[in-house]
């Protein structure tokens, strides 16, 4: 799809804001990383070897019962009989560089959890025994496929609330402000929490709450936007041509009210990781054996002793909030028609 | 020795794809208290030489040559630093500039502003004095009402009492030198004339110079002693402001001169049909959002308006801003809501409902002023021509209404390629031939042109009348054709409507209208478009 020249131009102011623009290449790079997390910490080898025949123990579960054991259930492979099993063989494996899963509790470890860094955890274990390296890769990976899933949903609901707000103006969206106003006077967390400690909060369930709260964000914007385009002559012009309604707000009104929405993109995505960064520390996040940010800084809280646990949250989640920040920055400001260059 | 002394000034901007020169190599004397015209088109480079005078560009993105020189007085204006340059401005030399509905603060009373430079300029000076000396530029400028309300912010007054206010400013301090960047372009003509008058006559009294940076060739003829005639950012002619008039010499002035507003409506045919015509026509706002519905309030802003227009013919529509002529243009194609009949070749327009309006929506079409506002930036040409086609199921294929859409391109004057380009790529007047060829392509019957050529320079101005005209010619179109310009009115309408306030003030052919006006008003508004002094 060939770019517009408006697009190209923002595309390059984009690139021009060099903090923006790396921060976007590194957090991007982060993010499609976690995504490979299976192959990167696994308590499971990518591939292996055995008796001449291949297998991927990450992919597919094998009993042990296929390499000689005797159990039905899927090989342990950290096990040190498994080991003794493949050595009876010929056999090799490749493993990821990090042998633990988020949820693999280390029992041959030999400093007592939560253990400090030593040459099998680089950056220790948690009070489980997990290694923290490993939860802070899938712990990553949750909190950002949630926050962009949740801002995507709730960017769609706010862009199109704001612009049949913005466009149609009067009754609509007389009820509509008071509907958000009553929302945004409810305290955010507090909701949640009640709502949370009514259902059993899973992944989704928790995405539907959020979403509930997060779609005002956009709305705003969006609204004032439409209200100003609706008011501009090439729509004057469309309703002259008798273009329905709903078309000149899907062709002309909602295309230049997303843009606006766009700029507060970035914004709306920090705000989502943060709040249920909140919600796992505060225990009524996703389900307690899910990897999860909130849920190491609670362990940090609850561990003063072992400094590394809070330390590794708090990086990740500074690294995580400044890089969207900067990206922010970056897209407001390519989008922003009145800075030139 | 002149008081203004540029010489080889050349002003470049920084940009991405180089460096734009905007202006090239100009040289320009002032003498004291000599009124210089500097003319040229939008994109001239006029303005941007006033801006270096006083050096209000932005730098470093705006860069001099090595050779430009700006002499003030003798004393090098170029190069000095900000304390010294803040001593000038304001002071010696003093700026009024276009737009006077933002160059005011407007939270900040009159008082407040017109002071601000006294104070700026005149150290110790008493609040008592300040006052004093504040009521004595307003009595100069000829608002003596505002004596005893110093405390009146912008939005209590008039557009051309704020220019006025605004002219107080840059006369608090008895410059030598006023730099007039397009004083008048934003006010209406009555109004126009009036601050001219205004600029003149403190020009006699305080023996000052102006530069008057203008597009308008008749305020030139007003006051100007001199005038420079711009094109691409160079200086192509001088001359005495009568020998100019008289015998151009440059063809670019030539030009310019030849693109006044000229000619007169195609003759009617005899006996022809009402194509449009409405009966006790009213459209009010509502002026206030009471709590209880019985204290609405409104604002009559079409008032009970009987206007009929014959098949074929133009009816030209003129007013100040504010008559309600705009209103009126949108009213007939219910694109607001009003009372009153509107009759369309026998239909009632005023009982359909936005479905009953659709079919007719392709014989009734509209052309803005704002060559910018009026085309979607995010949609290509050819997208913006074929919305119109699509929902009046004009050509069956796209292949179809490709070809339609190039033929229309064609005719008013751009090449096929354009449509797959977007708005902002093309001028002002390739803008406005764009709107007219989304209406036109419609092969619409009745066109309702809101201001088509206001915002366009003057050579551009006569083209797109030429274009209304061939396409009258051409379609037996009929026109309702709105204006605050009478210069324009006067060479497309048959016949003319005077608007104030919503009321018809006179109507009549446009022969008779201009020849004999009746009224106070339409003489006092004729005046100010043709008479040749002040």
């Amino acid at each position: 799809m060939a770019l517009s020249p408006l697009w190209q131009r923002r595309l390059h102011k984009f690139k021009g804001n060099r903090r923006g623009y790396w921060s976007f290449l590194v957090f991007m790079s982060l993010f499609v990383v976690s995504l490979f997390a299976e192959l990167l910490a696994n308590d499971k080898p990518i591939v292996l070897h055995y008796d001449g025949a291949y297998y991927f123990p990450a992919w597919k579960a094998y009993p042990e019962t296929t390499f000689g054991g005797d159990l039905e259930t899927e090989t342990v492979y950290t096990d040190p009989f498994v080991a003794e099993l493949l050595g009876k063989k010929e056999s090799w494996a490749i493993w990821p560089p990090i042998r633990f899963h988020y949820s693999t509790i280390d029992f041959e470890n030999t400093a007592p959890a939560p253990a400090p860094s030593n040459e099998r955890h680089f950056l220790g274990t948690d009070d489980q025994g997990r290694d923290v390296m490993a939860r802070i890769l899938y712990g990553f990976r949750v909190s950002v496929l949630f926050g962009l899933v949740l801002t995507g949903i709730s960017a769609l609901i706010g862009i199109v609330a704001g612009a049949v707000q913005g466009y149609y103006g009067g009754w609509v969206d007389m009820i509509f402000q008071r509907v958000i106003e009553v929302l945004n006077s409810i305290p955010f967390l507090v909701l949640l929490i009640t709502i949370a400690s009514m259902v059993t909060p899973g992944f989704w369930t928790l995405m539907a709450i959020m979403v509930f709260v997060m779609w005002v964000y956009l709305v705003d914007v969006v609204r004032a936007e439409c209200l100003k385009t609706r008011n501009q002559d090439y729509v004057r012009a469309a309703r002259a041509l008798g273009v329905k309604d709903s078309k000149i707000l899907f062709r002309h009104v909602l295309p230049n009210a997303f843009v606006a929405g766009l700029t507060l993109i970035p914004i709306v995505l920090n705000i989502s990781i943060t709040s249920l960064t909140a919600l796992d520390f505060l225990g009524f996040g996703l389900p307690p054996e899910t990897a999860s940010l909130g849920e190491l800084l609670k362990q940090g809280k609850d561990n003063v002793h072992a400094p590394w646990l809070l330390m590794s949250g708090f990086v990740t989640l500074a690294v995580i909030m400044s890089l969207l920040v900067f990206i922010g920055e970056a897209v407001r400001d390519a989008l922003d028609p009145r800075k030139a260059g | 020795m002149a008081l203004l002394d540029i010489k080889n000034l050349s002003v470049s901007f920084k940009g991405h794809q180089g460096d734009t020169h905007a202006v090239r190599d100009v040289s320009l004397q002032v003498a004291k208290g000599e009124i210089v015209a500097l003319v040229g088109e939008s994109g001239s480079g006029k303005s941007t030489v006033a801006m270096s005078v006083l050096q209000l560009l932005p730098y470093p993105t705006a860069y001099h040559s090595a050779e430009s020189r700006i002499a003030y007085n003798g004393q090098e204006l170029l190069g000095l630093s900000d304390a010294e340059l803040r001593s000038i401005r304001g002071n010696r030399v003093s700026m009024i500039f276009q737009e006077p509905m933002t160059a005011l603060n407007p939270l900040h009373t009159i008082f407040k502003q017109i002071s601000e430079s006294l104070f700026q300029h005149q150290a110790g000076l008493r609040r008592e004095d300040a006052i004093a000396q504040v009521r004595q530029l307003l009595t100069d400028v000829g608002l003596e009402k505002l004596h005893n309300r110093l405390n009146a912010m912008p939005h209590e007054l008039s557009g051309g009492e704020r220019q006025r206010v605004m002219i107080a400013i840059a006369m608090a301090n008895k410059p030598d030198l006023l730099i007039a960047d397009e004083p008048t372009t934003a006010l209406d003509v009555t109004v126009q004339a009036q601050i001219l008058r205004l600029l003149k006559g403190l020009q006699q009294k305080t023996g000052m110079a102006i530069l008057l940076i203008t597009h308008d060739l008749t305020t030139v003829r007003k006051i100007a002693d001199r005038v420079l005639v711009m094109q691409h950012g160079e200086i192509v002619e001088t001359a005495k402001t009568a020998t100019l008039f008289k015998s151009p010499k440059h063809p670019y002035t030539q030009k310019l001169l030849a693109s006044e507003p000229s000619g007169a409506a195609l003759p009617l045919k005899k006996k022809t049909k009402t194509a449009l015509s409405t009966k006790e026509l009213r459209v009010k706002y509502k002026s206030n959002a009471p709590l209880l519905p019985w204290n609405q309030t409104y604002n009559e802003v079409v008032k009970r308006l009987g206007i009929t227009i014959p098949e074929g013919s133009t009816l030209g529509v003129v007013g100040e801003s504010g008559s309600g002529k705009s209103t009126l243009g949108l009213a007939l194609l219910r694109l607001i809501k009003s009372e009153g009949e509107i009759h369309y070749h026998g239909e009632r327009l005023d009982q359909r409902n936005t479905a009953a309006m659709r079919p007719l929506r392709r014989e009734l079409q509209v052309v803005f002023q704002d060559p910018f506002s009026s085309l979607n930036p995010r949609m290509t040409v050819g997208q913006i021509i074929e919305e119109g086609l699509k929902v009046h199921g004009i050509g069956a294929t796209e292949a179809e209404r490709e070809v339609i859409i190039d033929d229309m391109l064609h005719e008013v004057g751009l090449d096929a390629a354009s449509k797959h380009r977007y708005p902002h790529e093309f001028s002002g007047g390739q803008r406005q031939r764009i709107s007219i060829a989304r209406a036109m392509v419609l092969k619409p019957k009745f066109l309702v042109l809101d201001e088509p050529t206001s915002a366009l320079d003057l050579s551009v101005q006569a083209q797109i009348i030429d274009l209304l005209r061939d396409f009258q010619q051409k379609y037996g179109l009929t026109y309702l054709f709105i204006s605050h310009d009478l210069r324009v009115v006067k060479a497309l309408s048959h016949k003319v409507l005077v608007m104030r306030h919503g009321e018809i003030v006179e109507q009549g052919d446009t022969a008779a209208i201009f020849d004999a006006p009746q009224q106070d008003y339409t003489r006092s508004l004729i005046s100010a478009a043709f008479a040749e002094k002040l």
